[in-house]
Order: structure tokens, then sequence, then C-alpha cells
């Protein structure tokens, strides 16, 4: 009996680790075509998805939609998982452990463009418009805080120039301490808002040598990356002076009394686009039923968030404050998603447009949008070489992608589920752009004459090495 | 603890002038006598525990208000087990929610309205998450016994084998598994391709981990039991002629199996908290996620239930102790018959 089981036991064993490798492997081809195609109600050929997100209140669309109800209408069955940072995430989605995710404006088009781990991406819908703001210590406010010329009300005059930082950056200079700030992640909008904003006050933010993630050759800030529920943390620590994230992060300062936001991004690009859905180009080729119910369903919840000026919000704010999405507390969620945004302690001020989801087209993926993000990208060395206007515009048209939008949006329209005079008449180009804070304009057709047009950046046909920028 | 025993059994025992008066005051008392005794022992070994415990609670609700953090000051006991409590409510809420999913899924089939049913999709509460770690842990602890034993009773028997394997033991043994996380998860998101494998490829990644970290001690166990069996039971093995497999079955199985059960014990200790760090780092789901989660969404609650959940780990790791030190003591004692 026993020699049975002994025998039986060693077998087995050899057998279970010699096979296991070859069971997960053997996996793959277990993916029958004929499930694949197998349509379900509405033409859902997948409808168990998992969805990852960051804590941030822009995951809102995917958080309503769920709550609300308005996947289960497409005949889909969601579930949302929030993830570490945004380089687990994207990695999720590459590696298929995900099926989508609340991504960031740069993340599917650098994953596309190779920039980091390569794999073609699209975003088919933008989720939101603006939603940053940059935030400074207490130690450093209290030094710039003097400076500021002050409106009648005695509160400092909107929006605030980078400049007022030349001082501060010198000093830390002269005590032998480099100046840092925190941003979310190298293709982030926060770290090109941050960017643009340093820039346009006249500060290096650093440039990006071929190849790394550091970008800080040359720099008179230094950025790093931190995940952005780490942020209010990190800045307490005293590890950066700064940071430019999404909410509820920068309102957690304020709450813990520990940062003093300065500038919301919507004060430095006007209406700029923020977060998208990215999805792996063949999850969207194999199954388009799939993507379209997605899509319906979150333009359904983008226009929940914003439906008769802002009447849903403090619900929303409740849905978000749970802890298995922001989780953060409901008045710090509250004090950006209402239609107000807290700068300084008692220094609230109506900020209509903080978070725009479903108004002035906001889910309309733009190649415009994604041409901006590639401008700056070459601007800061991540694009290490010039390429022309075409390339540019080939680019955008391979990860943006209006036509899943537009069919989406136009099926919900025909329904009268949205005003059809919210879906846009346009070519995927925003008309020219002077939105900036520097009031540089922007046109999506000519991104290289834009990167001359800028004031600190790289150049046509400049370089970035270890000792600086080189060429002419 | 230990010296509180001490104190009663010498006072039990060194009283040897008195026996007689207790002889004679005995048989009155006798049957209470020895029951008051006997709850009088358990009572007094239950007693330095609580104390032990009582104290640290009570030095915890005293000193957590004075640590001020962003979140808040430091919860103390009472917090901690409030949001205890809440996190079983939520789960509580949870399970009704599934109830009514799955209620209202029938409702639309059979309506028509839906063509296939679908698993709950909500999202995993405190008690899921552990039950997650158990079964990640469980997987990776079967997956490193079956690895460790072969190999170490391998090594145990041939010194060639041993030597050969040794070096190799010696680095890896050390290597942190945070340092693997990366290389599991490129392989297995390489290797597990289907859109829909049998099981998630976070939970292979974080039992893999697990067994990467935990194979050492049963493997080193096992190969010391299996070398330092008896001599004279290989030769009794020898003259009765057994086969190379029944010598391992009748002979170096049996006398090394205490070893592979004190190396399991703690394999499965390294196991548990290599899989809370995995989890919090690869955010695969579990307790470490839970832990993590929380510790992102800094709300006011937020470090009583990470403290809640601390706790629940500990608890957990020590259950699990407690089951592999009676299997070891089971198995120590057969060997012993």
């Amino acid at each position: 009996m026993r020699k049975v089981r002994g025998n039986g036991f060693t077998r087995q064993a050899a057998a279970v680790a010699l096979m296991a490798g070859a069971a997960l492997a053997g996996c793959g081809k277990s993916d029958a075509p004929t499930e694949a195609a197998k349509v379900v109600a509405g033409g859902v050929e997948k409808p168990s998805l998992k969805l990852g997100f960051i804590k941030l209140t822009d995951m809102a669309p995917l958080a309503i939609a769920k709550e609300k109800g308005f996947f289960a209408e497409e005949g889909l069955n969601v579930m949302l998982e929030p993830q570490a940072n945004w380089k687990v995430l994207l990695d999720g989605v590459i590696g298929a452990q995900l099926d989508g995710a609340h991504m960031l404006a740069g993340q599917p088009i650098a994953a596309t463009l190779g920039l980091g781990t390569k794999a073609e991406m699209i975003a088919p819908i933008s989720l939101d418009l603006n939603g940053n703001a940059i935030t400074l210590s207490n130690r450093v406010w209290s030094l710039i805080e003097p400076t500021l010329p002050k409106g009648a009300d005695g509160e400092p005059v909107h929006p605030i120039s980078a400049s007022v930082l030349q001082p501060v950056v010198q000093k830390f200079r002269q005590e032998g301490k480099p100046f840092k700030m925190g941003m979310v992640f190298p293709v982030s909008t926060h770290n090109y808002e941050l960017r643009y904003w340093l820039a346009a006050g006249g500060l290096n933010p650093g440039y990006y040598l071929p190849g790394d993630v550091g970008g800080t050759t040359s720099a008179d800030v230094q950025l790093s990356v931190t995940p952005p529920p780490q942020m209010p943390a990190t800045l307490e620590a005293g590890t950066i002076e700064g940071y430019s994230v999404g909410e509820p992060w920068s309102q957690a300062a304020v709450k813990k009394k520990i940062g003093v936001p300065v500038i919301t991004d919507d004060q430095i690009w006007h209406d700029n686009p923020e977060k998208v859905l990215g999805l792996r180009k063949d999850f969207a080729d194999k199954y388009p039923g799939t993507t379209a119910a997605l899509l319906r369903a979150i333009i359904k919840a983008q226009q929940w968030l914003d439906a008769d000026g802002g009447r849903n919000r403090a619900e929303a704010v409740q849905i978000l404050s749970r802890s298995n999405y922001v989780g953060a507390d409901a008045d710090v969620i509250a004090a950006s998603m209402t239609g107000k945004f807290t700068f300084g302690p008692g220094d609230t001020r109506d900020a209509a447009g903080f978070n725009v989801f479903f108004d002035r087209f906001a889910g309309y993926p733009f190649y415009s949008d994604a041409i901006w993000t590639m401008t700056q990208m070459r601007r800061w060395g991540q694009l290490s070489v010039d390429h022309d206007d075409a390339w540019y515009a080939a680019q955008a048209r391979a990860v943006y992608r209006p036509d899943l939008y537009l069919a989406a949006a136009k099926a919900l329209a025909d329904r009268k589920v949205i005003p059809a005079a919210a879906i846009p008449q346009t070519d995927g180009f925003k008309p020219l752009d002077t939105g900036f804070i520097d009031h540089v304009p922007y046109d999506g057709h000519k991104p290289n004459a834009y990167i001359q047009s800028l004031r600190i950046g790289l150049k046509q046909g400049q370089k970035v090495t270890a000792s600086g920028v080189t060429g002419y | 603890m230990a010296t509180a025993f001490a104190d009663i059994e010498p006072v039990g025992q060194a009283a040897p002038e008195t026996t007689m008066t207790a002889l004679r005051k005995a048989p009155a008392v006798a049957v209470p006598g020895t029951l008051q005794l006997a709850l009088a022992r358990h009572a007094r070994a239950l007693l330095a525990p609580l104390l032990g415990i009582a104290a640290f609670l009570g030095l915890w609700a005293a000193l957590a208000p004075m640590v001020q953090t962003s979140l808040g000051a430091l919860p103390g006991p009472v917090e901690v087990a409030a949001q205890g409590g809440a996190l079983f409510e939520e789960w509580q809420a949870s399970n009704e929610a599934k109830v009514q999913f799955y209620a209202d899924q029938d409702a639309r089939i059979a309506a028509g309205t839906q063509a296939a049913a679908f698993d709950y999709s909500g999202s995993p509460t405190f008690v899921d998450q552990v039950f997650t770690s158990l079964e990640t842990v469980a997987l990776g602890f079967v997956l490193a016994t079956i690895c460790a034993v072969p190999i170490g009773l391998a090594a145990g028997l041939s010194p060639l084998f041993n030597a050969a394997i040794n070096p190799l033991v010696q680095i890896m043994k050390p290597v942190s598994p945070l340092a693997w996380l990366p290389i599991v998860t490129m392989v297995v998101s390489a290797t597990v391709t289907s859109a829909d494998p049998v099981l998630a490829k976070s939970f292979v990644i974080s039992a893999i981990v697990v067994m990467l970290c935990s194979l050492w001690p049963t493997l080193i166990n096992t190969a010391i039991g299996a070398a330092s069996i008896d001599k004279d039971l290989l030769n009794v093995g020898r003259v009765l002629r057994l086969g190379a497999f029944q010598k391992l079955t009748r002979l170096v199985l049996p006398s090394a199996l205490p070893f592979i059960f004190t190396g399991m014990r703690l394999s499965l200790g390294v196991g548990w908290m290599v899989l809370i760090a995995a989890e919090m780092l690869a955010q695969n789901p579990g307790l470490g996620k839970f832990v993590w989660d929380e510790f992102q969404n800094g709300s006011s609650q937020s470090l009583a239930r990470i403290m809640f959940a601390v706790v629940v780990i500990g608890l957990i790791g020590f259950l699990l102790d407690r089951v592999m030190m009676s299997l070891q003591a089971l198995v120590s004692r057969n060997r012993t018959v």
C-alpha cells in the first residue's frame, strides 16, 4: 500500500513539475475561434470584461457606467480593478490581464511608437477634459506667496506664472540642492503640462536622452515619477517640492495642509484633453461589437456626469469615494468635482470647467490632441529625431480612432439617447488653438512649425546628449 | 509568559511539608479540588498571555492618539475593531448584491433579454481577498513541496548530486521575492497567452513567486533528513535486499518525514510573508493588494483598515503555523512508534 502511494506521489510530482509549463503554454491554443465569434446579445462577442483604472476622479465615467447600469444595458459585465501605477496598468493591458483601461493620453501613443513597451494600442474615446493641477509644498509657497500680485480680494491673481519660482530655484541651487517636482509618468499629460508651465515661466524642466526615462538633462527643475495616490505622501516626506497630478490628490494636499495648488491645467491649456480609454488594437479588431458596446456605455456615463449643469455630481462623488474606486474622503473628492476648486486655504474659486466629461465634445478623440502630445515628446527629447508633418498625422490616425467613437455616438444619437448636437462635425483637427498660458498658437496640421515656435525645447535637428543639447 | 509558568510550577511541587495536611483535608473536597486545580491551572496558563495582550492594547490605545499623521491621529484598537466590523458589513452587503445580481440575471435570461449567464463582477471585499490569499499561498506551497521533496531526497541520498546543487541552492535561497517578481511576471505573461486562461495570470504569478521563495527550507531539511538516516537501517535494508524504490519508501521517507515536515512548516511561514509582499508590489488580488489599495485611498479610515488587515495577516500566519506544527507533531510521533 505504502509502496503504491509512494510510487504515485513521485510520478505525479515529476509529471506535474514537468507539465506545468506545457499546460500553461497550451492555454493559448484553447481559445477556439468559434467561441470568440459567438455573438451574444447586441453583437457583444466578449461580455465579461476587466478594466483597469488608477485612483483618480477622472476614472468616473467607468465607475458611473458600472454603478448606474450603463454597462449592463449594453450587455456587458464589467469588473473594475484599481492598479498601483501607470506602468503596471499599461503592462496589464498589453499582457491581456486587463481588457482595457483608463489611460493617460500619451500611453497608447507611446506604446504604438515604441517608447517603453512596444504594443499596438488604440484610443477610441477620450474620457475627459482638464482635471489636473500643480501643487507646491508649503515651504515653497511661503517663499513665493509674498511676491505674487494680489487682486482686490487680497488673493493672488490667476493664472500664476512659473516665473515666480525662478528666485526659489536660484536659492535652492545656491544651497546646492536640486529643485525637484513630481509627475505621474514620463508620457503623461501631467508631465507635459508641468513642463509647459515651467518652460513658459522660463525654467527648463530638462530633456530626455534617447532611451532614458529620467529626463533631467540641462534641467533647472528635476522631474521624477510618483504614482498619483502617493503624491501627497511623497511631498510630505520632502522628496519633492511640488507635483502635477489629477484629482483628488491636489485637494488632498489642501485637506492635509501639506501643500498649496497654484494652477490648474485648464489655466495652462484651456480645455486640454486628459485621459482616454486605452485598448489593444487586436482586442478592438477581434471584438468590434464589444468595443462599440463599451464606448456606448461610457458615452452614456459621460452624459450622466455632465447632465443639467452637474446635477448628478454629488451622487458621483459618493460613488467615487467608495474604497473600491477612488476611496478618498467624499469632501476631498467633492472639492474639485462640484464646480469649485480650492487653491490656498480659504481660497476657493469657481472652476466650472475643471472636470468636463461630456460637454464641449470631451469624448471625441481629436487627431490634433494626439499630435500635440507627440510635439511635446519631440520638444523634450522622448522622440529623439525629427519627423515630417505627415508622419505625425499618420501616427495620430493609427492610435486615435474617432471612427469607432462616431459609430458608437451616432448609434446613441439615432436612439435619441444623446443629442445629435453633442457629436462634432470635424475632420479630427481642432481649429487653431490659442488657449495656452503663453498664448503660443497651436495648429495640429503643422506640428513642426509649432515645435519651432515654442520658447524652451528642442528645435529642428537638435539632439540631446549627456552633456546637453547639440545641433543648430 | 514563560516566567509566569515557572512561578506556578515550583510552588505546586515545593510543598512536601504540607503534604500531610493536604492529605488529611483531601477526602472532603477531593473531586472539586482537582477540578478547581485544573481550572486554576488553565486560568493561570491563560492569565499571562491575556495580561500581555491587555497591556499591549492599553499601550496602543494610549499612545496611538499621540501620533499625528496627515490622515489624522493613528487609530487605536477601538477604531480598528470598528473598521473590522465595517469590512464585515461590506462583505455582507456584497453577498446580498451578488444574490440580487444572480436573481436579476436569471429573470433576464428567463425573459429572453440576456443570452448567456455572467459571473458576478463586483469588487472583491476584504473577506474575498483573504480567501484569494489563502488559495494562492496553498498553491504556491503545494508546488514548492512537490519540487523540493524529490530534489531534497535526491540530494540527501547522493552526495554527488548534493554537491552539484548546493552552490545553486545557497545562491537562490537568499533572493528576495521582489527580485523574482518581474522575471516571473514577464515569463508567465509570455507563456499564458489565452484570453481566458483557467487560472488568472496574476494568481499564477503570485503562486510561483511564493513557490520560488518557500522552496528552500523544505529542500534543505529534506536533504538533511534523508542524509541523516541511521546507517544500521540502511544495512538492514541491504540484508533484506530491498530495491532502490523500496529503500526509499520503506526506510528513507519514514525517517526523513519529521525533517520534511519541519521544513514545510518553515516554508509555509516564508510563503505567507512573501505572498503579502508580492501581492502589494504586483497588485495581484489578495490581502497585499487590499493593504496597498487602502494606502492609496488615503481616506480618514484607511489607516484603521490597514491595521485591521495587519492583525488578520498575523492571525492567519499564526494559524497556518499551528496547523503545520500539529501535522509535524503527528508525523514525528508515528515515527517513534
